[in-house]
């Protein structure tokens, strides 16, 4: 019993630091000012919404991986799904959780983006590294 | 021995350890976040400590037993203590600061006698399912304090990045490590239930490195974005 009841609260728990976690993530990048390449190359003028997300992440695997982006990355990616679930369920009873989940999916797509920044600005290091040679 | 899964993660969990140490000394940062080093040193220690005695006495000996369930014991405490200094960062500058050390220091102690006591009177059930109980209860003690933690780093708006994202990944962890242990105590009889502990015990090291490696200590987020629904 005392089990079952440690394990349900850790559970919640465990959800809770999770969503915080995350959003400290993408609260983290939202300072960064996006460069005019990026915004070239996304189309995106000043913000993302929750559906360019996809879009941004398939812009990633084409450039070279930041090894320090990783588990931030796939944090939020996690994070993204679980947002798309609940719009596919509970956001259709909901309303206010539909608005929510579209802001925080706007959030997750903003994080991608500045890392798309970061990732093109590292391949023009790169590429300008290789150049010295 | 373990066997090849156990065994990668146990390696793996110590490299990282070890990466977190490196990494904050890289960054200038091993004194100022001293005890989650100490924490993690003595993981390290610890995890040598137990090869030493699997290879020499075997996997079901009592006399690995009990190095892995004291020195269980000892990072537990350990990691009380890195709890208490993430305390004391977010309550530093505050005018009580000096009262809050010192019931850091009461909590440690009682802590340190509670453990003591319960060891002495069950030490014959330490190898039994009673030391799964008892991780479970302090892991679960652990997740409630820095709950609360974080709720005091809400509360007084804290800005600094990696502060945040420490208590944020011992959160994570604790709450992790209390399910897996309880779910351990409700179903044993499922093997696979029992690389959990070890493969979760690898999320900590992995995510205060990232934020070690990330962020500069000067950096700042803002409080608001933190909070799930905007009050």
């Amino acid at each position: 019993m005392m089990a079952a009841l440690i394990f349900v609260i850790s559970i919640a728990t465990l959800f809770m630091f999770f969503v915080s976690y995350c959003r400290s993530l993408v609260a983290s990048s939202s300072r960064h000012p996006l460069s005019k390449e990026v915004r070239d190359v996304t189309g995106i003028p000043v913000s993302a919404t929750g559906r360019d997300f996809v879009r941004v992440m398939q812009l990633l695997q084409l450039c070279p991986e930041r090894p320090e982006d990783r588990t931030g990355l796939q944090a939020v990616e996690m994070y993204y799904g679980i947002l798309g679930l609940m719009e596919k369920t509970v956001a259709r009873l909901l309303p206010a959780v539909h608005f929510w989940a579209e802001q925080e999916r706007a959030g997750c797509a903003n994080f991608a983006v500045v890392l798309l920044d970061r990732r093109i600005a590292f391949s023009r290091e790169i590429l300008a590294q290789q150049g010295e040679f | 021995m373990p066997g090849s899964v156990a065994s990668f993660i146990w390696y793996f969990g110590t490299a990282l350890e070890l990466a977190f140490v490196v990494c904050s000394i890289a960054r200038k940062s091993f004194a100022r976040y001293f005890f989650l080093n100490l924490y993690f040193l003595l993981a390290i220690g610890s995890s040598f400590g137990r090869h030493l005695f699997l290879s020499k006495f075997g996997v079901y000996s009592d006399e690995y037993h009990y190095v892995y369930f004291y020195t269980d014991a000892l990072l537990t405490l350990a990691l009380y203590v890195a709890l208490i200094s993430l305390y004391a960062h977010v309550f530093g500058e505050l005018r009580f600061g000096k009262y809050l050390r010192l019931l850091a220091l009461l909590l440690l102690l009682g802590t340190a006698l509670f453990s003591y006591s319960v060891v002495a009177q069950s030490s014959e059930r330490l190898s039994t399912s009673f030391a799964y109980e008892l991780s479970q209860n302090l892991y679960f003690v652990g997740l409630v304090l820095t709950y609360l933690l974080w709720g005091a780093a809400l509360k007084l708006r804290e800005t600094r990045t990696r502060l945040v994202q420490f208590i944020l990944s011992l959160g994570l962890y604790f709450s992790a490590y209390a399910a897996s242990y309880a779910l351990v105590n409700m179903a044993s009889k499922y093997g696979v239930v029992s690389f959990l502990g070890p493969a979760l015990g690898c999320l900590l090291p992995l995510s205060w490195t990232v934020t070690m490696w990330r962020h500069s200590e000067d950096a700042r987020l803002i409080p608001a974005q933190l909070v799930a629904v905007p009050r």
